[in-house]
């Protein structure tokens, strides 16, 4: 650990602190809101120390409460999840050496994680960042679901409090730099108002999967783009910042 | 309700996804249109949930106080209000509102 903390540099350092101290934040209110919610304790825990990924958390418990069912909320989370399959390609280089070091690196693949890795130019500092950014987020992450879901445990009438309006909140404030790209808003925004229009008719769970139907108004130009002038693609957040670094 | 089934399905489908560039990242590469697919499905699953959380509940109109707070919530992170704050005050918004009167 002592070495992974010389490798990098200091502005690293206090960035990945600070991405830990934002997760801790998210990371309680998960368990708050689960547990406020009427969920089991077990439940966060679980969902935090196996998956490990706070959107798709966030996105089962919020299927779940709201009525759904359990298929749903799994469908959910992992069509969510499919973003970190591109991200484990992108960091796959960083997660060398013993096939166990694999297996476990593996898990600790994020948003944040992959960010952090490729915002570093030399392979140790890549590999450094990676390990130290997950390791550090992987224990705060579940150390603060852990606190957020036994305090959420203890609050007696939630909806006085405004809790039901907390998780479209964290939500909504997670989401929104990921809507600086026009065609993802104008996918999200269609896919926003088919879920809620649905909702009356179709079982819970549902109408946020059926949301999937947006994709059709992001996937129809980049398709063109992509053949026309592959530079036009806007790609990835973390794809970004290699090309940032392959400049430089 | 959540059953533990359903937890260990979503914690090996992730993990497969995670699992998979480690182990054919030699062999294989992901084209930039899949990539970009699968941010914005993302990115659209999220909306949707912010959507339906703040409107509906269960198959109907959740009253206006919630939508209210997740609006004021939304402002608040628009202006970069720190994470606490946009959270809270849009919880706080909610409970004030119900506390008048507001459904």
């Amino acid at each position: 650990m002592r070495s992974l903390l010389r490798t990098l540099e200091r502005a690293t350092l206090r960035d990945i602190a600070l991405v830990c101290l934002a997760d801790a934040l998210v990371g309680a209110s998960f368990g708050a809101i689960s547990a406020s919610g009427g969920l089991p304790l077990w439940v966060p825990i679980a969902l935090s120390v196996l998956v490990f990924a706070g959107g798709s958390q966030f996105a089962a418990v919020g299927v779940v409460l709201s009525g759904g069912g359990a298929l749903a909320a799994v469908v959910t989370g992992l069509v969510l999840n499919a973003r970190l399959l591109p991200f484990g390609f992108t960091v796959a280089d960083v997660l060398d050496g013993p096939w166990w070091r694999r297996l476990i690196g593996a898990q600790l693949i994020t948003d944040e994680t992959a960010a952090f890795a490729l915002q570093q130019g030399e392979p140790r500092r890549r590999k450094a960042a990676f390990w130290l950014c997950g390791i550090a987020l992987y224990v705060v992450w579940n150390v603060s679901v852990l606190l957020g879901a036994v305090a959420g445990g203890l609050i007696g009438d939630t909806d006085a409090l405004g809790l039901d309006a907390a998780f479209p909140a964290v939500l909504l404030a997670l989401v929104l730099p990921s809507l600086a790209d026009r065609r993802t808003r104008t996918a999200a925004l269609v896919g926003a108002v088919v879920a809620v229009a649905v909702t009356p008719l179709v079982p819970a769970g549902l109408p946020v999967l059926l949301a999937l139907v947006g994709l059709l108004f992001a996937g129809r130009p980049v398709v063109g783009a992509a053949e026309a002038a592959s530079d036009e693609v806007e790609p990835v957040e973390p794809v970004r910042a290699e090309e940032k670094e392959a400049v430089r | 309700m959540m059953p533990l089934y359903a937890v260990l399905l979503l914690a090996v489908g992730t993990y497969a996804f995670r699992l998979a560039g480690p182990l054919f990242g030699g062999r294989l590469a992901l084209s930039e249109r899949l990539r970009h697919l699968l941010a914005v499905a993302a990115t659209v699953l999220l909306v949707a949930l912010v959507a339906t959380g703040a409107l509906t509940q269960g198959h109907g109109f959740a009253g206006w106080a919630r939508p209210a707070g997740v609006l004021v919530a939304g402002v608040l992170a628009l202006r970069r209000a720190p994470f606490p704050a946009v959270v809270v005050a849009g919880a706080a918004t909610t409970a004030v509102l119900r506390l008048c009167g507001v459904g």
